[in-house]
């Protein structure tokens, strides 16, 4: 696989109670723009929603949009990720995270969170840079080997 | 040295080349010039003059407040007769903290309530169906008419004015209804807003809604209506809010016009039910966005002030003043507000809040400054309370009316937006009208384009935010507050106590309430809102009525493309 053809697989979401789309769709839009091949959902994704659907479309980066406090259920979906064999799917949180909660988020294996004023520029090579490291590693998962012929 | 100044005050630019003088000078001066866009497209020139105000010479231009078409504002006395009400919207853990608090901000100054109920609440559930880490963090958790007994103790409800943040189906103020009526107090005393009943809004906008098919929730907003109007009727069931469309991207002219269009929608299909507009428009009432561009605001809102006395007499045959008018609640924009250097943002909410009152507002709430992290906490809730005092009692902004009024800015922008809104309302039209330009995902596409484009105003520089793109600081992190939770143990008590509660109710009250609700879904001739009223009274939770209303109503799902 060349850089060339290597064309990122961006799930979008949101998890939770929370409804405000404008992030999710901006960075959603962002992403597509910049080549990527993007999964956009409706919010209020369960966390069993959102393993099914990285699975089923073998996604490199699963991004949660969170707005209202719903970044404080992301462990229990990176535990969820872990436990379905996905844990090689890089997990990216946007939105609004406080200081005193961020360390909580990066403990439960998240990436990265984006801030407000990280700018589409940043967030899409950022996301680019951690598809590509998810495929080289989703390559030698057990779950890949498994599917091998 | 002859220090008297003898020359008439007019003689300076008595000359008749005098424009043309200042156009060479300014051109001369400045080079090239810089295009100037407001984030609503209208091109803003350097300087405007009595030849940009269309109706500059006439006697009177602009006709007087309380009288249509209400440019100068909706009553004769303005702010300088009855200030704005302070209306703080707070919500937040368990119900006795949300008493808490609403007592402490009664006692500095908010002259009515404002409830904003927990993320769950909005999206029908109770709490025991959802994630324990997100209860109470956003807004308090109200699932019966016992928690509302509980929020609103001490609080005379007959006396001060109740907002509910409460969407379709309404049960907050089924509940609040409830606790009046066991508190012995009549219901013709109640007064207050509907905040959130604009069902449109949220199926395009933000969301916080319970997944009510498209068409459940119409027929319950007129039964809302109907059911108020005859029960109590200083309840202003109708909020039409252009603020979720604002926040999620709309520029300042999409909001007004979108907005318009939804009252004129809502209006419609009460007359299709045969009911009088002056019967219910005077309990119609606007919710407004105020974002940062302090002219565009004020133009927004004074263009759509009398935008809404025409529609109201010329296209909904409203014939009492009182339709025409055009009343409105505004709340200082979060999305404007900033993670960087936090405390800039009481300069933000401060422009914002004297964009909203020289738009002639009547009922304002102020964002925390640390709204950008969390629901407010209790220092930054006290700023922004304190900052509409400052307003009015130091600056003396309520002195005088309209006080912008007359500008030759102020006045072409007025037209300007005027003219852009009725534009933007008449691609509405031609696509059917809102509820059909919602039903597409036309409304929603345009709200997706233009927050897109106010993204690239900001990446491109061209939109400056301080602390974002310009002036940024090495580290501001010593200044960003640390946030706290609803506490876990006393969460978990409110819980228990719920389950509690549950299991002492008898099955056969709770399945013939149900039953009630569904009578009144199955049957037009029924008021469902008066059955969700009976079910709160026969103690149905927030999240039994939603699911048994969504079961007979329909399932909705909002449209989500990029």
């Amino acid at each position: 696989m060349t850089t060339l053809d290597f064309r990122p697989r961006v799930l979008v979401t949101k998890i939770g109670l929370d409804g405000h789309d404008r992030g999710s769709r901006i960075v959603a839009a962002a992403c597509r723009d910049a080549g990527m091949e993007v999964i956009y959902t409706p919010p209020w994704q369960s966390i069993a929603a959102v393993v099914k659907l990285a699975l089923e479309e073998d996604v490199d980066v699963v991004g949660i949009s969170s707005l209202a406090t719903d970044h404080l259920i992301v462990p229990k979906l990176m535990r969820a990720l872990r436990e379905a064999g996905l844990g090689h799917i890089v997990v990216v949180v946007g939105g609004i995270v406080p200081d005193n909660e961020e360390a909580m988020l990066l403990e439960s294996g998240v990436r990265e969170v984006f801030h407000p004023g990280s700018t589409m520029d940043e967030i899409t090579t950022r996301i680019r840079a951690y598809a590509g490291e998810a495929r080289r590693a989703g390559q030698n998962s057990p779950l890949a080997q498994e599917t091998q012929p | 040295m002859n220090k008297r100044l003898e020359s008439p005050l007019t003689a300076a630019h008595a000359a008749s080349d005098a424009k043309a003088r200042w156009q060479r000078e300014y051109g001369e001066t400045i080079g090239a010039d810089r295009k100037v866009t407001n984030v609503s497209g209208i091109a803003i020139q350097p300087l405007y003059g009595s030849d940009d105000w269309a109706n500059y010479g006439q006697s009177d231009p602009l006709g007087y407040p309380g009288q249509p078409d209400y440019t100068r504002g909706i009553y004769a006395t303005m702010h300088r007769g009855r200030t704005w009400t302070q209306r703080q919207l707070i919500g937040l853990g368990t119900p006795d903290d949300y008493n808490t608090r609403l007592l402490e901000i009664m006692a500095r100054g908010a002259t009515a309530v404002s409830l904003i109920p927990c993320n769950s609440v909005y999206r029908g559930y109770d709490m025991s169906s959802v994630e324990p880490e997100l209860l109470g963090t956003c807004g308090v958790v109200v699932n019966n008419a016992e928690h509302m007994a509980r929020c609103l103790e001490g609080v005379d409800v007959g006396e001060i004015s109740c907002a509910m943040n409460d969407p379709s189906p309404f049960t907050l103020l089924a509940f609040m209804l409830v606790t009046a009526e066991r508190r012995g107090i009549d219901w013709n005393k109640i007064t207050g807003t509907s905040n959130q009943s604009d069902y449109i809004s949220h199926f395009v906008a933000n969301h916080m809604f319970y997944r009510l098919s498209l068409p459940g929730a119409r027929r319950v907003l007129m039964d809302h209506i109907t059911w108020c109007n005859e029960h109590v009727p200083r309840w202003n069931p109708m909020s039409v809010v252009g603020q979720h469309m604002q926040q999620a991207g709309a520029t300042p002219a999409e909001a007004m016009a979108f907005t318009l269009a939804t009252a004129v929608q809502n209006a419609e299909d009460c007359i299709a039910r045969g009911m009088d507009p002056d019967h219910f428009l005077p309990r119609f009432t606007f919710f407004f966005d105020i974002s940062m561009g302090f002219f565009e605001e004020v133009a927004k809102f004074r263009a759509g002030r009398r935008i809404w006395a025409r529609l109201a007499r010329e296209r909904l045959g409203a014939k009492d003043p009182r339709s025409w008018r055009f009343k409105f609640h505004g709340q200082t924009s979060g999305v404007d507000l900033t993670r960087q250097q936090p405390l800039n943002n009481i300069a933000r909410v401060t422009a914002q809040a004297m964009a909203g009152i020289f738009g002639g507002l009547q009922s304002l709430h102020t964002d925390s400054y640390d709204e950008v992290f969390s629901t407010p906490s209790e220092a930054g809730a006290r700023i922004a309370v304190a900052t509409q005092n400052i307003l009015r009692e130091e600056a003396h902004l309520t002195d005088v009316i309209d006080p912008l009024g007359g500008s030759f800015y102020v006045e072409s922008l007025t037209d300007e937006m005027e003219e852009r809104i009725v534009s933007i309302m008449k691609t509405i039209d031609d696509a059917g009208g809102m509820y059909k330009a919602v039903e597409s995902g036309l409304v929603q596409r345009m709200i997706g384009a233009s927050a897109m484009r106010f993204q690239q105003r900001v990446e491109s520089g061209e939109q400056v935010i301080v602390g974002v793109n310009a002036y940024r600081a090495d580290d501001d992190a010593a200044t960003r507050p640390a946030v706290a939770r609803p506490d876990a143990a006393a969460m978990q008590r409110h819980l228990d106590a719920f389950a509690a509660w549950k299991a002492e109710r008898s099955p056969s009250s709770v399945n013939a309430a149900l039953d009630g609700l569904t009578h009144a879904a199955e049957d037009e001739q029924r008021n469902v809102f008066g059955a969700v009223v009976d079910a709160a009274r026969a103690g149905l939770t927030n999240e039994e009525i939603c699911t048994r209303l969504r079961r007979d109503l329909g399932f909705g799902q909002p449209l989500a493309f990029v």
